[in-house]
């Protein structure tokens, strides 16, 4: 099963004519993912690696039943394209873009609030490495031969971050069902506790990893959502304890303003909350390793 | 991206929202002539810089003529601010900003920020204004009152008069409240504000509401769309390593200690940070070189770090994805030739094209440490710093 996207995901690419685009889509199309389709106004009837480029998404969805989207539009048009996705009946739709404005996001979060339910389009990102089913499937620009297939999930901030701890599990056999970016922005589509959800759901998921960073309430939010609903063993590591108060730490939503935000204070609460939080990055694996060990509390 | 007072007043008062009269003046015969335009009596002068708190550290004068504002003037343009929130260095005063005096009957704190949990536009308010956001939350937090715009209706009049009786304002002060309200969310909005803040927001004797202090600070990721926003960055208010860094497109931050960073991702980049701290050392910058790096970048990012004279040793962590580790590998290499390094330095190679990246290194014959994983990089930077600063 996985989770967002399996060897069966139809997945259409806005900004495939580009050259970033045309790059990942490649590796993707390698690794056995099933892009059908691209997306790039002004570029319709022409074809890119052998798939149809369509005007709109409604075209491109239309006639390839595409389902999901990935996207390469620049800072300035992901917003909008992100809008187009989701009128279109795209049910997940990841954004790699860097760089979009925090207003624009605040919209298409609204934007998104007006379809029922049953065909809301979940988001993931923006400014995200994407996200991998481990030999099924990928949408983003993470290097996918790092991540072994297995139960473990993995939801994170940072790409680099994500990749780090899919190779030290790498390292001691431990493999994944799905890893998960959900990016480093303030306002972004998908938080901690959303994706937790979808793991916690899934028949191929024993156990989650978790990385967070300084900033917002998401983790806080997440650590509430693991102590009261969920079943499955939860690690995590949060980055930034050595990062000062007030300085924006390269991703936007990286900055402690408020209460609460720093990693610190984040890794008491998530501790509190039953969550086996890694000592430092390098013992991501190790921890891992010890959350699936059966009947780790009774030493 | 930060402005300053003089400047936020401007584009608030543009907007609706009422400001003390004034001038911004760059030299002492300037700041008394804004003095007597003003009538020539009693004025207050403000030392612009990018801080808060300049008022306790001796920024912030009362004056009774010009020859007064004069001295004061005198006193403060080419010093240094040091405030509770910047470093011991402080911030260069490079203008003034010399105002009418108010009489003041009332403080208000006003602030618009992005919450991120709402993901809204959020207002903050208190009756007990004058002091700093943090301390008011911490001393008299039932004095603040909260309230989320929907960004698809905007401020709804009746949210913004709410406000203004909350927080005990009366008769002609709730109109005038509610129009400092709607132009100040205005001017949020359509400028990709990150930050508007009033404080305090003065009730004078008359009843009438002036803006006595104004902050705004923007996102630098629509400055794109705002190019009269970006206009008015003031470089001299920036620490020149950082400008330098982001205008080669690396994202720097100069910190306290000696190890230099160099690392891809931000995420990364903290977790390595941490990995320094635990293994005894301490971080000379947060540094993330992005995705894609050139070789060129690599270089810029060794001249960034370098320029900090406290660095005695680097490490360069490389989890490459959108990266090619030959590429990075290269940028070192081309580093010792174009950059000079003198100073040891540390490389992490993984991810994408992992052994061509370690061959290049190995095979330069130059005396890069190489590390495998995280941990052994952190350590072995640890261990590379000369002797005399270890023991400190």
């Amino acid at each position: 099963m996985a989770i967002l996207i399996n060897e069966n995901t139809r997945v259409v690419v806005q900004g495939l004519s580009g050259r970033i685009g045309q790059f990942h889509a490649q590796e993707m199309i390698e690794y056995g993912t099933k892009v059908v389709a691209g997306v790039t106004p002004g570029k319709g009837g022409t074809t890119v690696l052998n798939r149809p480029v369509f005007n709109t998404m409604q075209e491109a969805v239309d006639a390839t039943g595409a389902e999901a989207s990935l996207l390469f539009v620049p800072p300035a048009g992901a917003a909008d394209a992100m809008m187009e996705a989701a009128d279109a009946g795209i049910k997940t739709a990841v954004c790699v873009t860097d760089g979009i404005p925090a207003q624009d996001m605040m919209r298409v979060k609204r934007f998104l609030r007006r379809f029922p339910r049953e065909r809301k389009m979940r988001l993931i990102g923006p400014n995200c490495a994407g996200i991998i089913s481990p030999g099924k499937g990928f949408m983003g620009i993470m290097p996918p031969n790092i991540y072994m297939q297995g139960r473990v999930g993995i939801v994170g901030r940072s790409g680099t971050l994500g990749y780090e701890a899919a190779s030290q599990m790498q390292a001691l056999g431990i493999g994944i069902s799905s890893s998960i970016g959900i990016g480093g922005d303030p306002v972004n589509g998908s938080s901690f506790k959303d994706i937790l959800e979808l793991f916690e759901n899934d028949p191929d998921t024993d156990a989650v990893i978790m990385i967070g960073e300084i900033g917002g309430p998401q983790e806080a939010d997440a650590a509430a959502y693991v102590r009261d609903h969920m079943k499955k063993p939860v690690a995590a590591y949060i980055a930034g304890l050595a990062a000062p108060k007030g300085r924006q730490m390269g991703h936007a939503g990286a900055i402690i303003s408020a209460f609460g935000e720093s990693a610190q204070e984040k890794v008491a609460l998530l501790s509190a909350s039953g969550i086996e939080v890694a000592p430092n990055p390098s013992a991501m694996g190790e921890t891992v390793a010890r959350i699936l060990t059966p009947n780790r509390n009774a030493a | 991206m930060d402005i300053h007072e003089h400047q936020a007043k401007d584009i608030l008062a543009t907007f609706g929202v009422p400001v003390p009269k004034g001038g911004v003046a760059f030299s002492p015969e300037q700041a008394a002539f804004r003095c007597r335009e003003l009538g020539g009596g009693r004025c207050v002068v403000k030392a612009q810089v990018h801080s808060g708190g300049r008022g306790e550290a001796g920024g912030v004068k009362l004056c009774e003529d010009d020859a007064e504002v004069r001295a004061f003037a005198t006193d403060l343009l080419g010093q240094s601010l040091v405030t509770k929130q910047t470093d011991a260095n402080g911030k260069r005063i490079d203008r003034l900003w010399v105002e009418e005096a108010s009489q003041i009957a009332r403080e208000l704190y006003l602030g618009f920020v992005l919450d991120r949990r709402s993901e809204r536009i959020m207002i903050v308010a208190s009756g007990n204004g004058g002091m700093e956001i943090e301390d008011l939350a911490e001393e008299d937090p039932d004095s603040l009152v909260r309230m989320e715009i929907d960004p698809a209706v905007g401020l709804a009049q009746y949210q913004a008069r709410k406000l203004a009786f909350n927080l005990g304002l009366e008769g002609p002060q709730i109109g005038q409240m509610v129009t400092v309200l709607k132009a100040c969310y205005r001017a949020y909005r359509d400028l990709d504000a990150m930050m508007v803040e009033i404080n305090p927001l003065v009730v004078c004797k008359d009843d009438s509401l002036v803006a006595l202090d104004a902050k705004m600070s923007f996102d630098t990721n629509a400055l794109f769309r705002r190019t009269e926003v970006a206009a008015l960055r003031d470089p001299g208010q920036e620490d020149p390593r950082e400008s330098f860094a982001a205008d080669h497109g690396l994202a720097y931050v100069g910190l306290d200690g000696d190890i230099g960073c160099i690392i891809n991702g931000a995420g990364l980049a903290m977790a390595s940070m941490d990995m320094i701290q635990l293994a005894g050392g301490e971080p000379a910058n947060f540094l993330d070189i992005g995705g894609g790096a050139s070789a060129k970048r690599v270089c810029q990012a060794f001249r960034t770090v370098l320029s900090d004279s406290n660095v005695s040793v680097i490490l360069v962590n490389i989890f490459a994805g959108i990266n090619r580790c030959d590429w990075i590998a290269n940028g070192v290499l081309q580093a010792y030739k174009d950059v000079g390094i003198e100073i040891p330095v540390v490389v992490r190679l993984a991810g994408t094209n992992v052994e061509a990246g370690r061959k290049l290194i190995k095979e330069s014959g130059l005396p890069i440490i190489s590390a495998d994983t995280l941990a052994e990089a952190a350590e072995a930077a640890v261990a590379a710093r000369p002797q005399s600063i270890a023991a400190e």
